[in-house]
């Protein structure tokens, strides 16, 4: 019972192995892609293991407070920036292992010639909230 | 209406259409069916006889069930049967359903929710706000382990470790929202107390109730966390450490010591204390010395380390944590810790900061944080 955080990023990720951009795939591969994911969070859903997934729009700036009666002063897109997040999934499992396990599967989604892609996704577990039993917990 | 009472009757009821034929799938979405329409119903007509209301309403959602699931193929004679009650052995029953929704061959967050609201007589939707999980994957979660457990036979006894490990996972891990799943695992094993004579199951209660009993004084009103020295002995719950400490004692008496009852003692001598400075710390070492015996578990030597820091000096305590795996969770704290104590600022401060980077729950990391921002603005000044 954690949650993990699968984060897929336009930049800032090493290269994948099947790195071809996705605007370089025929329109078959984009839609084995899309049934993939699909699917994937569909599977999840059913083993009681998923939480959320969303997709972000590449394009977006900085936002900072500028002092008391001011608006607020927006900065950006930078396209120098070096990460860049494309998108998440949230999953609730019972281990790290699983964790590993099931981004290992997403990363496996197919690419340019129906091959997996071998992205690189990152895993972040979630903060918890704070155990009752402290002082002799046996986890 | 009230809901506990309402939640009390679950498993009695649910073990009633167990035994009258129906298999405890679709029982328990009848009994769950039943247990809806109570909370809309009886606010405006409550029932002379809750339990026969709960039992004929869920016979009757299975059987309305069972009927469109088999019209495709041929009735039954059990849908047209109306089967006299069973025997009254409610206890029995009670026992068994614990046994199989804590089912060796469930995962433990299939156990919990299975057991929330098979047991617990909780909804879904409560089971998933209590965990912050969508309703769809809850659903998903509670049917897929009524699948897994649909072969286990209802009346084979099971192994009242699971089950305990189970309640102590609702108690220990619970988060927020609407349900109070502290509260529900102490009712869970006050019950599960009530059905068998274990001393492990007590000295599970007692452990539970001597932790819950300081829940005011753990979090100061901003959330942060108040650390066992720290917290306002005044505000903890004395009837829930007497409750606690008795049935410890009776647990102990049967001088078959297990982990949890181990794990109350150490919570009764903290609840002993009238000030932090008086707490016996030989004692809880003497106690972590058993618990180490019976579940070799790396963390409890890490918690005996802070036991013996303070019966014994932090010296003491910095030589038993140098014998531990540096990789343990939470060994960054408890070293910053005793340097502290040992008076070594710098290296605490630094290595609280660390801790912090490392910890798994916010409360813990902000708490870690505030440490090392205390002792680094004691060293600047």
């Amino acid at each position: 019972m954690a949650k993990y955080l699968l984060l897929k990023h336009y930049r800032g990720a090493p290269a994948a192995v099947n790195d071809v951009p996705m605007d370089q795939w025929t329109p078959e591969e984009i839609s084995a892609h899309v049934q993939y994911m699909n699917d994937f969070a569909a599977r999840l859903e059913a083993t009681g293991e998923f939480i959320d997934s969303k997709a972000l729009a590449p394009g977006g700036m900085f936002v900072r407070y500028d002092g008391e009666g001011r608006p607020p002063v927006t900065d950006g897109p930078f396209a120098e920036t070096k990460d860049l997040i494309a998108g998440w999934m949230v999953i609730d499992v019972d281990s790290y292992e699983r964790a590993v396990e099931l981004a290992g599967e997403l990363s496996a989604a197919p690419g340019a010639g129906g091959r997996p892609i071998h992205e690189w996704l990152e895993l972040r577990p979630f903060l918890t909230d704070s155990p009752t039993v402290t002082e002799c917990s046996l986890k | 209406m009230n809901e506990i009472l309402l939640r009390s009757l679950t498993p009695s009821v649910l073990g009633i259409l167990v035994r009258r034929g129906a298999d405890f799938a679709a029982a328990e979405d009848a009994v769950q069916d039943a247990l809806v329409k109570a909370v809309h119903v009886w606010p405006a007509d409550p029932p002379r006889d809750p339990k026969g209301w709960l039992v004929t309403v869920a016979w009757n959602r299975f059987l309305d069930a069972t009927r469109a699931d088999t019209a495709r193929r041929r009735r039954e004679d059990l849908v047209d049967e109306e089967p006299a009650p069973g025997p009254a052995s409610a206890v029995d029953d009670t026992l068994q359903l614990y046994f199989l929704c804590a089912h060796p061959s469930l995962t433990p967050s299939s156990a919990v929710a299975l057991t929330l609201r098979a047991v617990g007589g909780l909804t879904t939707r409560q089971i998933a706000q209590a965990y912050l999980v969508p309703e769809a994957t809850m659903a998903q979660r509670i049917s897929r382990a009524k699948r897994t457990v649909s072969g286990v036979r209802f009346d084979q006894p099971g192994d009242v470790a699971t089950v305990l490990r189970v309640l102590y996972l609702v108690f220990n891990e619970g988060y927020s929202g609407d349900v109070d799943l502290a509260a529900e695992a102490i009712r869970l094993t006050r019950k599960l107390a009530a059905a068998i004579d274990h001393p492990e199951v007590a000295g599970l209660l007692a452990l539970m109730l001597l932790h819950h009993a300081r829940r005011a004084a753990r979090t100061a009103p901003d959330g942060s966390l108040v650390t066992l020295a720290e917290q306002d002995r005044g505000r903890w719950d004395t009837e829930s450490i007497a409750e606690g400490v008795e049935i410890l004692q009776a647990a102990l008496a049967h001088d078959r010591l297990g982990e949890f009852q181990a794990q109350a003692a150490i919570a009764a001598l903290h609840a002993d204390a009238p000030t932090a400075g008086e707490t016996d710390w030989v004692q809880i070492v003497e106690w972590y010395d058993e618990l180490a015996r019976l579940t070799d578990s790396p963390v409890v030597r890490l918690n005996r380390a802070v036991a013996v820091g303070e019966a014994d000096g932090p010296r003491a305590g910095l030589a038993a944590l140098a014998a531990l795996d540096n990789s343990l969770p939470r060994h960054t704290a408890v070293a910053a810790y005793l340097h502290e104590r040992d008076g070594d600022l710098a290296t605490a401060a630094r290595l609280y900061a660390e801790a912090a980077h490392q910890a798994p729950n916010l409360a813990e990391r902000d708490h870690l944080t505030r440490q090392a921002a205390r002792l680094n603005a004691r060293r600047s000044r």
